[in-house]
């Protein structure tokens, strides 16, 4: 079989439709050519499933200063984070709220008409001291509301999406990204998008985990993507377990429970946050709420000696449960059969959400080395990328946050990019060999019977993922956890689909997506192997507390070939200098 | 515990008409119907489509019809069922292949409605527009809606005649003209007191049955009948 390839020309394509990359979209839309090739219908992007709330530090309900939110974010990372990004990420903070709510927003509004807020786990005021009502919600559905008016805002300007086409591959030339490849999900076939700028927003990566919040979806295919032209990616040993997944299904019980007042509870029926942050309690961030679940299961005092405890909101009561959490109730009710009104709900950590990622300067631009050296063209925000505003442990609402900051920004500075370049520059004459070869190769597996599923594949990873590297990490876990994955790799060469076919074959998709998941994971397991120390969400057991001398950097890995290798670069200190962290 | 699932097939590519395959499989107490096509798909049948994502109701993509009835997969618990459980596409909305539909046509008539804010006056630029809390809930049980289409697929307007709107058109429709921010209601009332507007609706509530969010497109498509006997008058 010979696949036909289409071809595309557009000035800008944004790759991922969540709220990072519809905001790019519209920045760039009305004034230059610009696409979306999304893998799913935007409004299926799991953006749509933050809960609790987006944080700018608008003061609607008490003072509140950008510098505070600063200071809670720098604490936050454990130091990790950049502070010229951070410092950027909480100034616009305020106008990209406004700019929302005039997008038209739904957000919930106080008793003057401003957009509500609310508490949040590590979001304090006065530097850390007094609490603090900092996140902007719309009940416990903000980023269904966000992304939902960004997508209606983009078919206004008449972007033009490619919905249900997943990208296979980036076109390159002397270092200049000029394009990727594409494959129509829905009626098969390769499609090659001949772009000045392309701009990756492929969100998060958790599903590596088996107990995970990620969607399907999130299969890290832009990372892949850029790790597969010799590029680098960037602290990837930092992922989040949020402390309050739904037991054994791994869905959000959003933080917005714990920031309206719910208790974390053990088998005894204690508020055992007071022995792990005794003053900030179950508003401590995830990572530090997340070990003390972890410790208390490990410990034995999870509810009946099983690997879960207890979130309680009973105290308070039926009306606040209904009108600000709604979604979480509903949540507990379908999965769980247990009534937040009357039950507490057995919770676990889960692997949430992914700091590290394609390392970007703060014009969004792709980074090439371990410098300041960029990739010209191409371009990455939210989750997906590692500016680097989180360091080693995001707050609740910086995600959102820092998808339409620097999704628009990056729109913003596209726009300036594009209108410099007139011309396409000419594709390279192989343009989609690469990824014809990996599809065409899967395509001819189909029936063979003779190969592995890539299903069992994706499942021993997954399972080895949780046992291996969560909460807790040490040496001999990870050094397991790397042979695998060296393992798993070379499995999925053998890797063999049923479905032959070009339409939906989502049997292919998997496939492909497996390849994807593979690689990065490999790469998470090797950088937190490599890193002796704890540091915000990335524990280690074997070498307790946290080492500023030796590893206050960033690690930069590329995978080459079989091997991956790894770099360090400084971490920016402008404002707050590292000190102990206390919740 | 062991489960049957009945589930419609159609491959274009293949030239078979379309059928039902029988799977027997093995599944877990907790296991919604959206786990049990995962298990099928994963571990007997890779060439089974169906799309799937957040696998909490909230990104609407797995919206099929269960048992004759519609129903977000992900959420809809095997427990919950009896017997043989019949799996097939939402209705009315033509089939790509297996459990997919085409849903071209169901975002085209989103678009239609004109989904976003129209305000003629520029925004405060500094500030949000002010809106109190009594003016915001009016909006309330209509921008959760998460598009999966299972109340068009179910509505017999909709079945009569595909131009209708349908109701998750309309319940978007009235998300922004119930909006205390929107002056827009000039530029969508062609669309909406046209033949395929918010006069084809029987009102017969299949969508309020229908809708996984347990939202209301009916009286969402009274709303708005209401605002456009107001204009006129």
């Amino acid at each position: 079989m010979k696949l036909d390839v289409t071809y595309h020309k557009h000035d800008v394509v944004v790759v991922g439709a969540g709220i990072a990359g519809l905001y790019a979209a519209l920045k760039t839309s009305g004034e230059v050519d610009t696409a979306v090739i999304s893998k799913v219908y935007p409004t299926r992007s799991h953006s749509g499933a933050a809960q609790g709330g987006c944080a700018a530090s608008l003061g609607n309900m008490m003072e509140d200063h950008w510098e505070w939110h600063m200071y809670d974010t720098v604490r936050g990372s454990d130091y990790l984070g950049d502070q010229d990004a951070q410092a950027l990420l909480v100034r616009d903070a305020v106008q990209v709220m406004y700019e929302m709510e005039h997008l038209g927003v739904p957000f919930d509004r106080t008793e003057e008409g401003r957009i509500a807020q609310r508490p949040f786990g590590g979001h304090f005021g006065n530097f850390g001291k007094s609490p603090m009502k900092r996140s902007c919600y719309a009940a416990d559905r903000t980023g269904h509301a966000q992304l939902h008016a960004l997508y209606e805002q983009c078919v206004k300007n008449e972007v033009r999406f490619y919905n249900e086409f997943y990208s296979l591959l980036l076109i390159m030339k002397g270092g200049t990204c000029l394009g990727l490849v594409a494959w129509d999900i829905i009626r098969g076939g390769l499609h090659v998008f001949h772009a000045k700028a392309v701009h990756l927003a492929t969100g998060g990566y958790a599903r590596c985990w088996k107990i995970t919040s990620n969607a399907m979806a999130n299969t890290g295919d832009g990372l892949a993507l850029v790790m597969r032209q010799g590029l680098p990616l960037e602290d990837m040993e930092f992922v989040q377990f949020h402390p309050t997944g739904v037991w054994k299904h791994g869905m959000l019980v959003s933080e917005a429970a714990r920031g309206e007042g719910g208790y974390l509870t053990n088998d005894k029926g204690e508020r055992f946050m007071k022995e792990y942050a005794k003053e900030k309690m179950e508003l401590a961030p995830r990572d530090v709420v997340s070990r003390a679940v972890q410790t208390e299961i490990n410990e034995g005092r999870g509810i009946g000696g099983q690997d879960c405890v207890h979130i309680d909101l009973r105290h308070l009561g039926k009306e606040k449960i209904l009108t600000r959490l709604p979604q979480v109730r509903e949540l507990a009710l379908k999965f769980l059969g247990r009534d937040m009104i009357t039950d507490p709900v057995p919770i676990q950590p889960t692997a949430h959400y992914s700091m590290g990622g394609i390392p970007v300067n703060l014009d969004t631009l792709v980074l090439g080395d371990s410098q300041k050296g960029t990739v010209p063209g191409l371009y990455a925000s939210g989750e997906c990328a590692c500016v680097s505003v989180h360091g080693a442990n995001r707050l609740g609402t910086n995600s959102t946050l820092e998808c339409a900051v620097f999704g628009r920004l990056g729109g913003l500075k596209m726009l300036d990019y594009v209108r410099q370049h007139s011309g396409h520059e000419d594709l390279p004459a192989d343009a989609a060999e690469m990824a014809r070869e990996e599809i065409e190769h899967l395509l001819s597996t189909a029936g063979t019977k003779s190969g592995v599923r890539s299903a069992d594949l994706r499942t021993r990873l997954q399972e080895t993922m949780s046992e291996n590297m969560a909460v807790y990490r040490n040496q001999g876990d990870l050094e397991k956890q790397v042979k695998i994955c060296q393992e798993l790799r070379e499995q999925c060469r053998q890797v063999a689909i049923d479905d032959g076919g070009l339409c939906a074959n989502t049997d292919l998709i998997e496939a492909v997506e497996l390849g994807h998941m593979l690689d990065y994971s490999y790469v998470i397991a090797r950088c937190a192997l490599e890193r002796t120390e704890c540091r915000g969400a990335h524990w280690r057991t074997d070498h307790p507390g946290r080492n500023d001398k030796e590893w206050l950097k960033h690690t930069m890995a590329w995978l080459e070939g079989d091997h991956v290798r790894l770099e360090y670069k400084p971490v920016v200190i402008t404002r707050f200098q590292p000190e102990e962290r206390k919740y | 515990m062991e489960r049957t699932l009945r589930v419609f097939r159609f491959n274009p590519e293949t030239g078979q008409e379309p059928h039902y395959d029988t799977f027997t499989i093995e599944v877990e107490d907790s296991w919604t119907v959206l786990d049990a096509l995962n298990e099928i798909k994963w571990h007997h049948d890779g060439s089974l489509s169906y799309r799937r994502s957040c696998r909490h109701g909230i990104c609407g993509s797995c919206a099929m019809m269960v048992n004759g009835k519609n129903e977000a997969t992900c959420e809809k618990p095997l427990s919950a069922l009896k017997g043989t459980i019949t799996v097939e596409p939402l209705k009315s909305f033509p089939v790509i292949k297996d459990l997919m539909v085409d849903q071209e046509d169901f975002f085209e008539k989103l678009r239609l409605v004109k989904p976003w804010l129209i305000n003629h006056k520029a925004p405060p630029t500094d500030k949000e527009r002010l809106q109190s809390p009594e003016d915001r809930k009016i909006i309330d049980g209509t921008w959760e809606c998460i598009l999966c289409g299972a109340c068009t697929s179910s509505c017999p307007a909709f079945w009569d005649n595909q131009g209708f709107l349908g109701p998750a058109a309309l319940l978007k429709a009235f998300r922004y003209v119930g909006d205390t921010r929107d002056e827009g209601l000039d530029e969508r009332v062609g669309i909406l007191d046209s033949k395929i507007g918010v006069w084809r609706c029987h009102t017969i509530f299949n969508c309020v049955e229908a809708c996984p969010k347990s939202l209301n497109p009916t009286a969402a498509i009274v709303k708005l009948r209401r605002r456009l006997i107001q204009e006129k008058l």
